[in-house]
C-alpha cells in the first residue's frame, strides 16, 4: 500500500505530454529580461548600471533582504537599460535588460560535466555558497532556499524530504531532470543533509513515473542515508504540508512552519542547483522548463536562460498554435495565466502551458448545492464553501476561525465542484484580507 | 369543563407572564436613553460610512464622546450633526461637502483591451490576480464593487465607458466606494460651489510613454497644468498630476493646457462664457482647446452632465 | 478582438463534474426500484411517477419563469428527481389530482420558495409527501396490494403494510424473501430492498454520495430495535424485518443523503445519521404514525444547519 497524505485530494488527468522527452538547451536570445523580484521576499537590489559588460553568472543584483535572493545574468553582454518590465500579472516592475553578445561564461563557473562527489565545506559554508548563487525553490513558491536552511532557534531538522513527486498535470520537467541528472540530484541532496546537519533524506516520488523511481533507487544505493519513497498519486502532494503527512506521518500544526515537524523540504530541481551551486560554484540562472498543451506541435523540456522571453520557448516547442485561448506559467492547477507571451522565463517558471479557447473559458456558475464534495476534496480540510460564502459576505471573524490562512491555494476545491462556482477566487482573497487583519492586529 | 379551560389557561397565561417580567428585569441592560434619541436623528442607513458599525454603533460613539470633533455622518451632512449636537449639548464640527470622483477616464475607446478576464466578476478577485485587461495596470478594472456596495444607488457603470460614473444628487459621500475599490480610484472631493470641480481623471503612475501607450486619455505627468496653475494646487509626484482641492479656485486653466484631456472640468458653463464666470476673474479667456485631444474630454464629461440632468 | 488570451485565477481545469451529472447518476439508481415497483403495481406506479414528475417539471418552469423571473433551470435534473422521489413515496392507487398538489408543496413550498436548489432547508419530496399525507390521511395510507404487472390504479386492491401490521400488533408477516424483492405492501418505491441496495451500490461507486449517511442511520435502527426486540421479542418485531420494512431503505439511500439538505462533514454526516435513526425508531416502535422516516429526515434537515456549525471537518494538522 502506497502512501499518500491523509485528508482530502483530487486525481486530475495526468496529461504528461512531455514525458520522456530528452532535455534540450535553448540557445539565449537576443535579449533577456531579468526581473528583480523572481522570488518571494524583498526584491533584489542591482549593483549594475546601464552601459555594464556582464559575463554568464555575474552578480546583476544583491539580495534585498534576510528574505530574499541574488540575482545573477544568464547570458554576457552589455546592460542595455534598467527599467519596469510587464510581468506575468501585467504590472510593471523593475527588470534589467541584457543584449546578448556572445557566451562568455565567468571564469569560476566549473563547466566540467564530470561528477564532483566530495564535498568538504562546513554546513555553514555549503549554506553561504547556496545563497550567493541565489538558489531558490524552484518547485514554483521560489522561497530563497538558505532561509529555509536556516532553521529558526529551537528548532531541529530532522530530517530532509525532498519534493520530486510532480503532482501538476501536463509538467514533467522535474522527472526528465531526475532522469538525466540523477547523480546530480543525489549529490545535491547530501550536501542538503550536511547543511543541515541530519543523516537522513527521503525523496518522495509518485508512482506515476515508475521510471524515475527505479533509476533513483539504483543510484541511491551508493548514498549514505538517502531514500527513494514511492507514493501513490494525489494532488496536492507537492504542497509542503502534505509531503511530510506522506513521507513521514506528521501534520503539521496550523500557521506552524513545516520545520516543527522536523523536516526540511526541498524540490529535486533545487537539489540539483544545490549541487552546481556549491560543487560547481555555478549561480542560478538557468532551469528546465516543460513547454507542453494539447495543441502543442512538439511538447518539450527545455533548459532555458532566466530571462528568456516565453514566446522563445514557445517557437521551440513548434510555435503558438492556432486557437489559443490561454497560456499558463506553471501547471493548469496552481499556474499563472500569463497576459502575453513576452514575458520572461522567472527562476519559478517550471512550466509553460498553452491550452486553446474551449479549454481556457470558465462555465457558468449556478447556485451552491450544498454537496459537500470541496469539502471532502480539500487537502487542509476546510470547507471551502463556508469560506466561499463568509468573503463574499465580507465577515473575515467567521473565514478566520475556520482557519482561512490554512489555504495552500491548490484549487482542488473549484476543480471539484459541480456548480461550478469560483471557490478558490474568493477564499484567496479571503485569506489575503484576513491575512491583513491578523498583520495589523499583531503590531 | 368551560370553566376548567378558561382557569387553566390564565394561570398557565399569568406564569408567563411573571417569567418574561422577571426575565426581563433580570437581564435587562441599562443603556443611556440618549443614543436611541440620538439614533432617531439619524438618516438609519447603516451604511457604515461613518466608520462605526450601522447607526446605532454611531450614535454610541456620539454619547461617549467628549467633543464631536472628528465624528461625521456623511449621510445627513451637518444637519444631522447639528441635531445630534443639540441633543447631546455639544459643539457640532462643521464639515463641508464632499462627494465620490471617479479618477479614471481610460473609456474602452480609449483604453484597448489586450487581454480577456474571465475570473470571478469581482475587482477584488480581479486585482489580486493582475493588473487588468488593458495596458494600464493602474486604471478602472470595471467589474463594479464599488456599484455592488453604494447603499444609496448613486454609482452606477456606464457600458458605454466601461467606467463607473457618480451620481451627485445621491451621493451622500460616505465613501464606501472609496474603500471597495482595490485600485484606489475613486476619491471623496469637496463638493465645490455649485457642484464645480476640477480633478485630474486618471491614477497612472507609469512613465509618460507607457502611460499613454496604455490609454490616450492618461496623465503623462508632464507638468504643464502644474506651471499653469497659478495657485500652487497641482502637484505631479511619480509621473501623475494631482489637484489639491483646498487650494485648487477652479479658474480652469489647467484644463485646457491637458494634452491628453486627463484633468475633467464638472459642471462648469460651456467655455465660450468661461471669462465672466470664473471665481478668480481670470483676467482674459482661456486660450481656446488646442490639441485633437480635447473633442475626447468633451465626450467623456458630456454623459456625465446628461446622467446627472435625468435624475434631476 | 481573436488574439485575446483568457486571463483567469487558478485552477484552469475542471473536473468536469456537474449538478446535472450528480442529479441524472441519482435518477439513474432510481431505475431498479422504479422496475420492480412497474411490476408489482404496475399500470398505476407508471401514471403516479409519470404525473409526479410531469407536474414538478410544469411547476418548477412556471416558478421560475414568471414569479422568480429567472432563467428556467429544467434540465439539471433536479426537478426531476423530485418529482421521482415524490412518487415513490406515494401509494400507487393515489388519484391524480392529489399529486398535482403533493408535487406544488414540493416545487413551491419546499424548494422555491426558499430561493431554489441549493437554498432550501428541507427535502422537498419529503414536504411534498408529508403535506399530502396530513392532508389526505386515508388516501396516503391505504396501499395497494402487490400483483404481477397488474393494469389497475386507483380501482386497485388495497391491503395493509409491513408496519401497519406491526403497529396493529398482528404478527402475521410477509417472509423475508418476499421483502426483499419488495412484494409486500406499501409506497410504490420503497418495497424493494434489493433495488434500493443496487441503487445504493450504484451511487456509492459513481462517487455521488458517501457511505455515512445511509450506513449511520442502518445502523442506528437495527442496533436500536433489536435492543428492544431483545427486551420484549412479543412486542416488538425483529431488527431485520425493520430494516427492509417501511421507507427505511428507500429514505436513507435516497432522501435522507439529499445534498442540500445534510451535513457537510463527514462527522456531521454520522451524527445526522444516528439522529434519523433515533427518531424514525421512536416514532416506529412508540409513535401513533406506523412510519416515521419521512418525519426524521424533515426534523434532522432543520438540525442540518446546526451540525454544521458545530461539526466542522477534520482539520489538518488539528488535534
Amino acid at each position: 500500500m502506497l502512501r499518500t497524505f491523509r485528508i482530502g485530494g483530487i486525481h486530475p488527468p495526468e496529461n504528461k505530454l512531455s514525458a520522456g522527452k530528452k532535455i534540450t538547451t535553448l540557445a539565449a536570445p537576443k535579449q533577456v529580461i531579468i526581473p528583480l523580484g523572481q522570488h518571494i521576499g524583498a526584491p533584489a537590489v542591482a549593483v549594475v548600471k546601464k552601459g555594464d559588460t556582464v559575463k554568464v553568472g555575474t552578480l546583476l543584483a544583491k539580495a534585498g533582504g534576510f528574505v530574499s535572493a541574488n540575482i545573477h545574468s544568464s547570458v554576457s553582454g552589455k546592460v542595455n537599460k534598467i527599467d519596469n518590465a510587464l510581468d506575468a500579472s501585467g504590472y510593471r516592475r523593475p527588470a534589467i535588460y541584457i543584449d546578448v553578445e556572445g557566451d562568455d561564461w565567468e571564469e569560476s563557473i566549473d563547466r566540467n560535466e564530470t561528477l564532483v562527489k566530495d564535498c568538504k565545506l562546513s554546513s555553514k559554508e555549503i549554506v553561504d555558497k547556496i545563497a550567493a548563487a541565489g538558489v531558490v525553490g524552484l518547485g514554483g513558491a521560489t522561497f530563497p532556499t538558505q532561509v529555509k536552511l536556516t532553521p529558526p532557534p529551537g528548532n531541529k531538522a530532522e530530517i530532509v524530504i525532498i519534493n520530486a513527486v510532480e503532482c501538476e498535470p501536463y509538467l514533467t520537467s522535474d522527472h526528465s531532470l531526475m532522469m538525466e541528472k540523477g547523480e546530480q540530484i543525489l549529490v545535491g541532496v547530501t550536501l542538503l543533509m550536511k547543511a543541515v546537519n541530519v543523516s537522513k533524506a527521503i525523496i518522495g516520488i509518485e508512482n506515476n513515473k515508475p521510471d524515475a523511481i527505479a533509476h533513483l533507487q539504483k543510484l541511491a544505493a551508493n548514498f549514505n542515508g538517502i531514500e527513494i519513497m514511492p507514493l501513490k498519486v494525489q494532488y496536492p502532494q507537492g504542497g509542503e504540508k502534505q509531503l511530510i503527512d506522506a513521507v513521514i506521518r506528521r501534520q503539521v500544526k496550523s500557521g506552524a512552519l513545516p520545520i516543527s515537524a522536523g523536516a526540511v523540504v526541498q524540490n529535486v530541481g533545487t537539489a540539483y542547483a544545490v549541487y552546481e551551486a556549491v560543487q560547481k560554484n555555478k549561480p542560478l540562472f538557468e532551469r528546465v522548463v516543460t513547454v507542453t498543451g494539447k495543441g502543442v506541435a512538439n511538447p518539450s523540456n527545455l533548459l532555458v536562460r532566466i530571462g528568456t522571453p516565453i514566446q522563445e520557448l514557445i517557437n521551440a516547442a513548434g510555435g503558438i498554435p492556432e486557437n489559443t485561448g490561454k497560456i499558463i506559467g506553471g501547471g493548469p492547477m496552481m499556474g499563472k495565466a500569463l497576459i502575453s507571451a513576452e514575458v520572461p522565463v522567472t527562476k519559478g517558471s517550471s512550466g509553460v502551458l498553452i491550452m486553446n479557447k474551449e479549454e481556457s473559458v470558465r462555465k457558468p456558475m449556478r447556485d451552491c448545492i450544498r454537496c459537500a464534495k470541496c469539502v471532502s476534496v480539500c487537502p487542509m480540510g476546510l470547507n471551502p464553501t463556508l469560506l466561499m460564502n463568509s468573503t463574499e459576505f465580507t465577515n473575515w471573524e467567521l473565514a478566520e476561525k475556520n482557519y482561512i490562512t490554512d489555504c495552500i491555494e491548490c484549487g482542488s476545491c473549484s476543480y471539484t465542484c459541480p456548480a461550478n462556482r469560483p471557490l478558490l477566487d474568493y477564499i484567496r482573497l479571503g485569506k489575503g484580507k484576513v491575512m491583513g487583519i491578523i498583520r495589523a492586529r499583531k503590531s | 369543563m368551560i370553566l376548567i379551560a378558561v382557569i387553566s389557561l390564565g394561570v398557565i397565561g399569568a406564569i408567563g407572564a411573571l417569567l418574561l417580567y422577571a426575565a426581563s428585569k433580570k437581564f435587562e441592560v441599562y443603556e443611556d436613553p440618549r443614543i436611541a434619541q440620538v439614533q432617531e436623528a439619524l438618516p438609519g442607513a447603516n451604511c457604515g460610512g461613518c466608520g462605526y458599525p450601522g447607526c446605532s454603533g454611531f450614535a454610541g460613539a456620539c454619547v461617549k464622546a467628549d467633543t464631536l470633533d472628528g465624528l461625521l455622518c456623511p449621510v445627513g451632512g451637518a444637519p444631522t450633526m447639528a441635531k445630534v449636537a443639540s441633543i447631546l449639548g455639544k459643539e457640532a464640527a462643521s464639515a463641508e461637502p464632499m462627494v465620490a470622483v471617479v479618477r479614471c477616464n481610460g473609456t474602452c475607446s480609449v483604453r484597448p483591451r489586450n487581454n480577456q478576464y474571465d475570473g470571478s466578476q469581482s475587482c477584488a478577485i480581479a486585482s489580486t490576480l493582475y493588473g487588468g485587461e488593458t495596458g494600464c495596470s493602474f486604471g478602472c478594472l470595471g467589474y463594479g464593487d464599488c456599484v455592488n456596495v453604494c447603499t444609496f444607488d448613486a454609482i452606477h457603470i456606464n457600458i458605454e465607458t466601461g467606467l463607473p460614473e457618480v451620481d451627485e444628487e445621491k451621493c451622500t459621500s460616505c465613501g464606501a466606494c472609496v474603500k471597495a475599490c482595490p485600485k484606489n480610484i475613486i476619491e471623496l472631493r469637496k463638493k465645490g460651489p455649485k457642484s464645480r470641480r476640477i480633478y485630474v481623471s486618471c491614477v497612472n503612475k507609469d512613465k509618460g510613454a507607457v502611460a499613454r501607450k496604455a490609454c490616450t486619455n492618461a496623465c503623462i505627468g508632464c507638468g504643464k497644468c502644474e506651471k499653469e496653475c497659478p495657485f500652487e494646487a497641482i502637484t505631479v509626484t511619480n509621473n501623475l498630476a494631482y489637484i489639491d482641492y483646498t487650494k485648487c479656485r477652479l479658474c480652469r486653466k489647467c484644463v485646457a493646457v491637458c494634452p491628453t484631456g486627463a484633468i475633467h472640468e464638472l459642471n462648469f458653463p460651456p467655455r465660450k462664457e468661461a471669462a465672466t464666470d470664473t471665481k478668480t476673474g481670470a483676467d482674459k479667456p482661456t486660450p481656446a482647446p488646442k490639441t485633437e485631444k480635447t473633442p475626447v474630454t468633451k465626450e467623456v464629461a458630456a454623459p456625465q452632465e446628461k446622467v446627472k440632468e435625468k435624475t434631476n | 478582438m481573436e488574439n485575446k488570451l483568457y486571463v483567469s485565477p487558478s485552477p484552469h481545469i475542471h473536473g468536469g463534474d456537474s449538478i446535472s451529472k450528480n442529479m441524472y447518476g441519482v435518477l439513474i439508481a432510481l431505475i431498479p426500484a422504479f422496475l420492480v415497483s412497474l411490476y408489482f403495481f404496475g399500470l398505476g406506479a407508471l401514471i403516479v411517477t409519470v404525473t409526479s414528475v410531469v407536474s414538478c417539471l410544469v411547476f418548477e418552469y412556471l416558478i421560475q419563469k414568471f414569479l422568480m423571473k429567472k432563467e428556467a433551470t429544467l434540465y439539471d435534473g433536479s426537478a426531476i428527481l423530485t418529482g421521482v422521489l415524490l412518487a415513490f413515496n406515494l401509494p400507487s392507487n393515489l388519484p391524480v389530482w392529489i399529486i398535482v398538489i403533493g408535487a406544488l408543496a414540493a416545487i413551491g413550498i419546499g424548494k422555491m420558495s426558499f430561493g431554489g436548489l441549493g437554498n432550501n432547508i428541507f427535502n422537498p419530496a419529503l414536504v411534498g409527501r408529508v403535506f399530502l399525507l396530513i392532508s389526505f390521511p386515508a388516501q396516503m395510507t391505504t396501499w395497494p396490494v402487490t400483483g404481477e404487472l397488474p393494469m389497475t390504479y386507483t380501482d386497485a386492491q388495497t391491503g395493509a403494510t409491513v408496519l401497519s401490521l406491526m403497529n396493529e400488533g398482528i404478527t402475521q408477516l410477509p417472509s423475508y424473501g418476499n421483502m426483499l424483492l419488495g412484494n409486500m405492501g406499501g409506497s410504490l418505491g420503497e418495497v424493494s430492498a434489493v433495488a434500493l441496495i443496487l441503487g445504493l451500490i450504484y451511487m456509492l461507486w459513481k462517487k455521488i454520495i458517501t457511505w455515512h449517511i445511509p450506513v449511520s442511520i442502518l445502523a442506528t435502527v437495527f442496533v436500536f430495535t433489536g435492543i428492544m426486540y431483545l427486551v420484549n421479542p412479543l412486542q416488538y418485531a425483529n431488527p431485520f424485518v425493520h430494516l427492509l420494512s417501511g421507507g427505511l431503505l428507500l429514505g436513507s439511500i435516497f432522501m435522507a443523503t439529499d445534498y442540500v439538505t445534510s451535513p457537510m462533514s463527514k462527522n456531521g454526516m454520522l451524527v445526522y445519521g444516528v439522529g434519523i435513526g433515533i427518531l424514525t425508531t421512536v416514532i416506529r416502535l412508540f409513535g401513533s404514525y406506523p412510519e416515521g422516516m419521512s418525519f426524521a429526515i424533515l426534523i434532522m434537515n432543520a438540525f442540518t444547519p446546526l451540525i454544521n456549525s458545530y461539526i466542522k471537518p477534520k482539520h489538518f494538522g488539528g488535534k
